[in-house]
């Protein structure tokens, strides 16, 4: 019994020292934060039943200049590159527009992109965000272009969906997947090269970045990445992406871990069956 | 020349030239092990095994890794991590053993100092032990800087660092250490070098000596009890096993450690598979970049206390620097374990720490002191953490000023007694 | 007592077993660690289009860091059922381009229409067949796979297995 009693205090010690360098000084060191508010709330929109022929039209005269549409062939007037060094990033396809962005986010957006993107600190009379405030649509308009891209919305596999939402600023090295923008121009605007991507599921835990990608500012204040707007299941998407390149032995990791514990315990069994013998010996 | 005759087997073959059956004699089946012990006495097999992992899969991280800046954290990351067929158990294997390792190494130590294994003729058993430590520490310095992450950056320029506050030559000494004004490539190479080959090398080496150590003095028991081992080793071989206080290391000692060595790698392979990140720390997920250090930085956990030790002092006392006090502090902290054996002043009588009333109050309060330590060396030293902190350091270093005082008493009133 | 030492024995005997057996798993992980990389052995596959080429052209590339020769035959060439790669109605000479005696690159030279070895003065016709010198054998024909009038180099295609069972 005496062994079981230092077994007792050697676990009750090093349990303590575990809990007390792992959850305990990380919560002290990453305070909590409110969870993903994927309803907006904050911007405080809401979204109206739209016309979406009246929609495309709105589209048409408005932002064709520089992005492109291109599901239902809508091309930009703008070259990628030439719109990467005019604006630091190259403007998004808006073909899954309606897929990614929330609505309430996208029409706040609309009305003032700095805005609904927390990115305002970047910006003032001097410097002015690329794409113009639509604040002079009505409420009517907006949710005319809304229900346009909600009508063309179609179901886009993971990797797509983050190359739109995240792929224009970040690289994915081990995927092959590089951005578009210009890497000089996409610095000055950003004032930073924004990170690669390809194993941030390993640097940063689920928590942290479904709350990050909904919004960067509440870890991270102060920071030029915007908020992207995604909804739920857009940002579901990207983080399943993201973890399929950045820790794609999960699947073989798991399962032989459950294999490797067996096999384990099977050898404690084993050896203890033979030490009892030994010991029986001697004892 | 011994006479060298037809050999009836494999076995007798050997025994001719190279003495074999005496050789397992000598180190295993008549290597004698008191029967009085228990399952602490299994962490140097446990600490082995470890060792065995960390250099088995050392060998393959090796195959594929490049000590360049440019091409290290790529090299680890994709070509060990995504692309190579196991590839990623190997580094995990290699990043949970070293941080295992050193629970086990602190346990096995604790139970040194519990039962006075480190004295009474035990001396080189604790000062290569505690040399070994020292090394593994290094080791495990150097290997965590191979990846060029985040931490491995920030860890390595603030250690690094630490030796500047050394007086008159400080500033040259880092300069020297890492082969560059600042942490570089020259850094890396170097400390690739000592990782896997100075470094390993010295570790075999004080195994081989700390085993030796063990040979003369042998194997403490958990009663500190002392008998003459040939007498028992008769014992036992004339069949009376059960009377003897002694057992062969093989097969009965080793029979016992195979299976407490079971549960430990049990515990180590989930560890491996399903709960790693206490071991390979997220931040060093993220490239290095000498233009932002992270939010938080902190050294593995295995080096918190000493760390500790060092930011301890904030501010200045009497004119000296609170860096220089600390640092101070830090010297003393790495080198007054090594010293146990000399400040125990009750030199001629081992004794487990529960038949020593003041030693007993003495391990604990070292023990809760250390985890307290610890567990603030990784808090942000800020506000009441700091003054926690420097409070911890204070008892610390009084605990090893009042150790030679309470073991003259100790000494003293054991002297009375008889 | 005999019973006893027996079923010690067993269970020393099972332990050990198991270990062991664990063991050689273990060199089987091992094993597959040191296998080429995906990306190696994707890049051991290397497809030509032969189309572009005009008779009488030869072109060189390589695959696995050796040199591969492409010839495709003129109609004054005489053909050599044993060696000649059919593709797309056309036969080519396809051949490694090491010469067979030790090693070295032996040149196109269109006048006489043979690979001339630098080295020691072997010769090859436009086949690939050794004519004069010391090389003791043809030039070798690496692995392919005929997908129309593509070639895949690496891959042991019927045309390959065909060619190797002939000269057996």
């Amino acid at each position: 019994m005496r062994e079981l009693k230092i077994l007792v205090v050697v676990l009750f010690f090093t349990a303590v020292v575990y809990w007390g360098v792992e959850p305990f000084a990380h919560s002290q060191m990453h305070p909590h934060v409110a969870p993903a508010d994927f309803s907006f709330k904050d911007l405080g929109h809401t979204v109206g039943k739209g016309d979406f022929i009246k929609g495309e039209e709105l589209v048409q005269a408005n932002c064709v200049a520089c992005h492109s549409v291109k599901s239902v062939g809508i091309q930009s007037a703008m070259s990628e590159s030439d719109a990467s060094l005019a604006y630091g990033v190259v403007p998004p396809d808006l073909s899954n527009a309606g897929l990614l962005y929330d609505p309430a986010f996208l029409s706040a957006f609309l009305k003032n992109p700095a805005k609904a993107m927390l990115v305002e600190h970047k910006f003032d009379q001097t410097r002015t965000f690329p794409m113009p405030s639509y604040d002079w649509m009505s409420e009517d308009e907006i949710s005319s272009i809304l229900a346009f891209f909600h009508s063309i919305v179609k179901p886009v596999s993971d990797k797509a969906l983050y190359e739109e939402a995240c792929g224009r600023c970040h690289d994915m090295k081990y995927d092959k997947t590089m951005s578009h923008s210009d890497k000089a121009a996409l610095t000055a605007y950003m004032g930073t090269l924004p990170p690669d991507l390809s194993i941030m599921i390993r640097a940063k835990s689920d928590e942290y970045l479904s709350t990050f990608i909904n919004n960067p500012q509440k870890q991270l204040a102060g920071t030029s990445m915007p908020r992207v707007g995604l909804t739920e299941k857009a940002q579901n998407q990207v983080i399943s992406y993201m973890e399929k390149v950045g820790d794609r032995k999960k699947a073989e990791r798991e399962d032989l871990g459950y294999k490797l514990i067996a096999y384990m315990v099977l050898f404690t069994l084993l050896a203890f069956a033979w030490k009892v013998k030994i010991w029986r010996e001697v004892h | 020349m011994a006479e060298i005759k037809k050999a009836t087997g494999l076995m007798d073959w050997l025994d001719q030239r190279l003495a074999v059956n005496g050789f397992i004699k000598v180190m295993m089946s008549e290597y004698w092990i008191p029967k009085n012990i228990n399952f602490l006495w299994a962490m140097g097999v446990v600490l082995m095994s470890l060792f065995m992992i960390l250099i088995v899969s050392g060998i393959f991280l090796l195959m594929y890794y490049k000590p360049d800046i440019k091409l290290a954290f790529d090299s680890v990351n994709y070509t060990i991590m995504q692309e190579v067929e196991y590839g990623w158990l190997w580094r995990h294997m290699h990043g949970v053993a070293a941080s295992v390792i050193f629970l086990v190494i602190y346990i096995h130590m604790f139970t040194g100092i519990y039962y006075g294994s480190y004295k009474k003729g035990r001396e080189m058993i604790w000062l290569t032990g505690m040399a070994l430590f020292g090394i593994f520490s290094a080791e495990a310095f150097s290997g965590y800087m191979l990846p060029w992450g985040q931490m491995s950056y920030w860890a390595a320029q603030v250690i690094t660092n630490l030796f500047g506050g050394i007086p008159f030559i400080g500033e040259a000494l880092v300069i020297w250490i890492r082969g560059d004004f600042l942490v570089a490539d020259a850094t890396l190479t170097r400390f690739f070098m000592l990782h896997v080959l100075l470094l390993p090398l010295v570790i075999l080496l004080l195994i081989a000596v700390h085993f030796y150590a063990l040979r003369f003095p042998h194997v403490n028991n958990q009663d500190s009890e002392e008998f003459d081992f040939d007498k028992e080793a008769k014992k036992y071989l004339e069949g009376r096993k059960k009377e003897s206080k002694v057992v062969p290391f093989w097969p009965v000692f080793l029979s016992k450690d195979f299976f407490v060595v079971g549960i430990a790698l049990t515990v180590f392979f989930y560890l491996v598979c399903f709960h790693y990140d206490f071991a390979m720390d997220p931040i060093n997920f993220e490239p290095a970049n000498n233009m932002k250090t992270p939010a938080h930085i902190y050294p593995e956990w295995y080096f918190l206390w000493s760390y500790e030790v060092l930011r301890g002092f904030f501010f200045d006392i009497g004119g000296i620097a609170a860096m220089d006090i600390g640092l101070a502090a830090f010297g003393f902290a790495n080198v007054i374990f090594m010293l146990l054996p000399f400040l125990d002043r009750n030199t001629m009588h081992t004794a487990p720490a529960h038949k020593r009333p003041m030693f007993f109050v003495w391990f604990w309060l070292l023990l809760i002191d250390m985890i307290v330590l610890t567990v603030y060396g990784k808090l942000p030293p800020t506000g009441a953490n700091a003054w926690v902190g420097f409070g911890a350091t204070i008892v610390f270093l009084v605990l090893f000023v009042l150790l030679p005082i309470i073991t003259k008493i100790e000494a003293k009133n054991e002297g009375a007694e008889s | 007592m005999a019973v006893e030492e027996s079923r010690r024995d067993f269970i020393g005997m099972a332990f050990g077993g198991f270990a062991a057996a664990g063991g050689i798993v273990a060199l089987g992980a091992m094993k597959k660690t040191w296998d080429p990389l995906p990306s190696v052995q994707s890049a051991g596959f290397i497809t030509v289009d032969l189309s572009p080429m005009k008779e009488g052209e030869v072109q060189t590339i390589q695959w696995r860091g050796k040199p591969i020769f492409i010839l495709k035959k003129s109609a004054d060439m005489a053909k050599n059922e044993k060696r000649d790669v059919i593709a797309g109605g056309s036969s080519y000479s396809v051949m490694i381009g090491l010469c067979t005696h030790l090693g070295c690159i032996p040149t196109w030279t269109p006048s006489t229409k043979q690979f001339k070895c630098a080295c020691h003065g072997g010769e090859f016709d436009a086949s690939g067949v050794n004519t004069f010198g010391p090389p003791p054998r043809p030039m070798d024909i690496p692995p392919f796979k005929i997908d129309g009038t593509k070639l895949v180099l690496g891959e042991e295609g019927p045309e390959y297995k065909k060619m190797v069972a002939k000269k057996a």
